[in-house]
């Protein structure tokens, strides 16, 4: 069904550069070099962003910026910008740019990257960092009144602080004041609105049925996820977290991200068994969280509880019920532990496997339904082929992964293209569209959830062989982890929405100095701007539905 | 029926044997339970707040209102399986004003605080809050975070706490039955501290943070104040 290419995609033709061709590359720019597990880091001055990372970019083909990460370290501010390569992932290169304590002013990656935008925001947002020649450096999560930068070390948490309540402006109104013939609205919607999928905020100006400019206002949910991380211990106490930020059921997904990034960081080896484990629950968490995009996407376009929501909802339930017997809960699962998974499968086993047979027995039926319902309707398609239009270049330039991307022709997956786990060794496809449109998104989540099935059986029968003396769910880890000081890692994985990234400084304690999350959902975000202006409002809906965005990760 | 007279209906045709059941008062699908409560009277004497309390109790709506992880599972208390509109009162409305329920499904944080107050100020009287889980009762998994309102009772006042992080869907039909429980019983809500309230800039006492802002922030703009060092 999927027009995916060839498996083994030639990455090994895509060049690969040695650290020290990137430092002659970028010759008198850096001033110093650093190693990060994941990638070698080149130190440059605040100045010289821009031109580093053009030269990265254009020269080396770094055309994938994954993540910015901002702190305050002792003696200076640091930006870390975290670039990769989308035709290959496993190559990867972070550029360093510290500055100042008196005077944290660094050059602005925008104009090179798009999606530096939002990420340097959240950067002065929350460390208070200043970016110069951003176009627009306002808070980004938290409300504009608030004072103080809350991830800087002088930060004062009992400090009172003031809210406001403000009508919002229309941005258009002066451009058009003596053009009589055209008058723009302005048009609030949210953050209480069923269809922003939450607490999103869209500030729009319609020009008649058109909209004209629409900026996203985010930071609804903003529960202090990066803080929560970093007041936990590695072993035990951050694992629950990364469970509500995909609160859609993908929480065995986003714990997979902090357990690699920790267990790469603290060189844990994974036993084998227990990658089978986390590949099948992995897996089952994607079916449940496409469901439910699936369901509300037609709930947004159709507008109303119908027959189709039901039956996402009544999939999901299935797919809960045989989580709930894998880990003994239906939503905020906690079943992943650095160097393994909690407990083994549920005794009978074969009860399980039956269990979960059943339901991959009658997925392709449900999965029929849907397409009747939903992908062979001539409304839907009306509707959505054609509207929501995402180039493959822009997508990229905003850092857009998961099934945004792949709906636009792009044809990147880290569950393929940066293996972890176990999926190396199974078979399955990545699913690419070519379409760009709205309709593309649907029909790759859709076309996924076949995929993951396929991943779910393989698991199963693999399981069901797997020798009684040899199931060992857990590595050896010692009770308290104090990764070395100084070390840094960024790691990502294929999360139901994207990439899902993790950056852990460790300082030598036995919590992270510095966690920061890339959320896929806040890259995808930022491109709904570009799907929807020009658009009616009505498929701006429909687009921003088919991002399929979850604002605890937008907002973290 | 004959077929000449194919639009007159010959009653002695159609009494059937159900009818005959039903006349008679031995087949319970006519509410014999509540017959049987009334007496053969046709007439109920009661009070009309009672009453009142009765119907409200017995149909309630409920505001569509998704913030976090907990509204991912009151849409499945909503749909297929759990099936709240059993229990009368499963229909979500979009807009508060049309809405007597609101179930506060999620962590509150400070920039969202204030437009929830505002959701609930625009729902007509009477109104109930359920609170589900942990996020609305302190703060749950967040409460130390520097953005988190530490409980929905800090900003609205709530009827029913259902805790659980988050509660299964049989936990929240429980709450909501319970609450209409409550209702029927005509038993009010309580009375809670609320500390942040939305006032107008000008109104807040003047210290150190109010002077900061006095160039941001207009007279006449609404705002909520947080003192967190006061925070349970
Ligand atoms: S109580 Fe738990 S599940 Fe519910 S919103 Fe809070 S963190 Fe999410």
């Amino acid at each position: 069904m999927s027009l995916e290419r060839p498996k083994d995609r030639d990455s090994a033709g895509v060049q690969r550069h040695s650290a020290d061709e990137i430092a002659d590359l970028l010759g008198d720019l850096v001033i110093g070099r650093e190693e990060h597990i994941n990638a070698p880091g080149y130190v440059i001055p605040p100045d010289a962003v821009q031109e580093t990372l053009s030269l990265l970019k254009n020269e080396a083909g770094f055309d994938h910026l994954s993540c910015v990460t901002a702190e305050e370290r002792a003696d200076r501010y640091e930006s870390i910008y975290h670039l990769k390569k989308f035709d290959d992932a496993t190559q990867e290169v972070s550029v360093v740019v510290p500055t100042a304590k008196d005077n944290p002013v660094s050059q602005s990656a925008e104009p090179v990257f798009r999606t530096a935008d939002w990420h340097e925001r959240e950067a002065y947002d929350l460390v208070g960092i200043d970016y110069e020649g951003h176009p627009d450096l306002r808070r980004i999560l938290l409300p504009d009144t608030w004072q103080g930068h809350p991830l800087s070390m002088d930060y004062d948490q009992e400090r009172p602080q003031v809210v406001s309540l403000r009508e919002g402006a229309n941005p258009l109104q002066e451009d058009h004041r003596d053009d009589q013939d055209s008058e723009t609205m302005y048009l609030n919607i949210g953050p209480h609105h069923p269809a922003t999928h939450g607490v999103l905020h869209l500030k729009a100006t319609l020009d008649g049925e058109q909209v004209a400019d629409v900026d996203p206002d985010i930071g609804y949910l903003h529960r202090c996820e990066e803080q929560m991380c970093q007041n936990g211990t590695y072993r035990y106490q951050i694992m629950p977290y990364p469970d509500r930020w995909d609160y859609i059921s993908a929480g065995l997904l986003n714990e997979w991200a902090y357990a690699r990034a920790a267990e790469d960081l603290a060189d844990i080896e994974v036993p084998e068994y227990a990658q089978v484990i986390r590949t099948m629950g992995a897996e089952l968490c994607r079916i449940a969280a496409h469901m439910l995009a699936v369901a509300t996407f037609a709930l947004d376009v159709y507008g109303d509880f119908t027959a189709i929501f039901m039956y996402g909802i009544r999939e999901r339930e299935k797919v809960q019920n045989i989580l709930e017997d894998l880990t003994g809960q239906r939503l905020m699962f906690n079943y992943f532990r650095l160097g393994g998974v909690v407990w083994d499968l549920p005794e009978p086993r074969d009860e399980f496997f039956d269990k979960t047979r059943d339901f991959l027995e009658e997925l392709p039926e449900a999965l029929e339904e849907f397409h009747d319902l939903i992908t062979g309707n001539e409304i839907l398609q009306a509707r959505t082929i054609g509207t929501g239009v995402l180039p493959p270049e822009v997508a990229k330039s905003y850092g857009a992964t998961g099934p945004v991307l792949r709906g636009s022709g792009v044809d990147y997956d880290l569950r393929r293209d940066d293996p972890y786990g176990y999926y190396e060794n199974l078979d399955w496809d990545v699913c690419v569209e070519d379409g760009c449109d709205n309709f593309s998104r649907l029909l790759v989540r859709m076309n996924e959830v076949e995929e993951s099935a396929k991943i779910i059986e393989q698991c199963v029968d693999i399981l069901e062989d797997w020798p009684e003396d040899e199931r060992n769910i857990q590595a050896n880890v010692p009770r308290t982890l104090r990764p070395d000081d100084d070390t840094e890692i960024y790691r990502a994985v294929e999360g139901a929405k994207g990439e899902l990234g993790i950056y852990i400084r460790a300082d030598g304690t036995e919590k992270p100095a510095r966690f920061k999350i890339r959320s896929p959902c806040f890259s995808n975000l930022q491109t709904l701007p570009e799907m929807s202006n020009g658009e009616y409002v009505p498929d701006m809906v429909a687009s921003l539905g088919s991002l399929d965005i979850v604002l605890g990760e937008v907002d973290r | 029926m004959s077929s000449d007279q194919p639009f007159v209906t010959d009653d002695s045709q159609v009494l059937t044997e159900t009818r005959d059941a039903r006349m008679a008062g031995a087949d319970d699908r006519f509410n014999s339970k509540l017959r049987e409560a009334f007496g053969s009277s046709p007439f109920i004497l009661t009070k009309f707040d009672k009453f009142m309390n009765w119907v409200r109790g017995s149909s309630m709506f409920m505001l569509q209102f998704g913030i976090a992880c907990c509204s991912i599972e009151m849409m499945h208390t909503y749909a297929v399986k759990h099936d709240l509109d059993r229990f009368g009162s499963g229909v979500p409305r979009a807009s508060p004003r049309q809405a007597d329920v609101i179930i506060v499904p999620g962590t509150i944080v400070s920039k969202f605080a204030p437009r929830m107050k505002r959701v609930y100020d625009q729902m007509p009287e009477p109104k109930f809050v359920v609170g589900m889980g942990s996020c609305t009762i302190s703060g749950g998994p967040f409460q130390e975070g520097y953005n988190v309102v530490k409980g929905a009772e800090e900003v609205i006042p709530v009827d029913i706490h259902i805790p659980g992080c988050p509660p299964r869907p049989e936990a929240l039909i429980y709450g909501v039955v319970k609450l209409q429980e409550r209702i029927a019983n005509g038993e009010s809500s309580p009375v809670v501290v609320k500390p942040y309230e939305l006032e107008q800039f000008g109104d807040l006492e003047r210290d150190e943070v109010v002077d900061q802002l006095a160039k941001e922030i207009d007279t006449d703009d609404l705002v909520m104040r947080y003192n967190w060092a006061d925070s349970p």
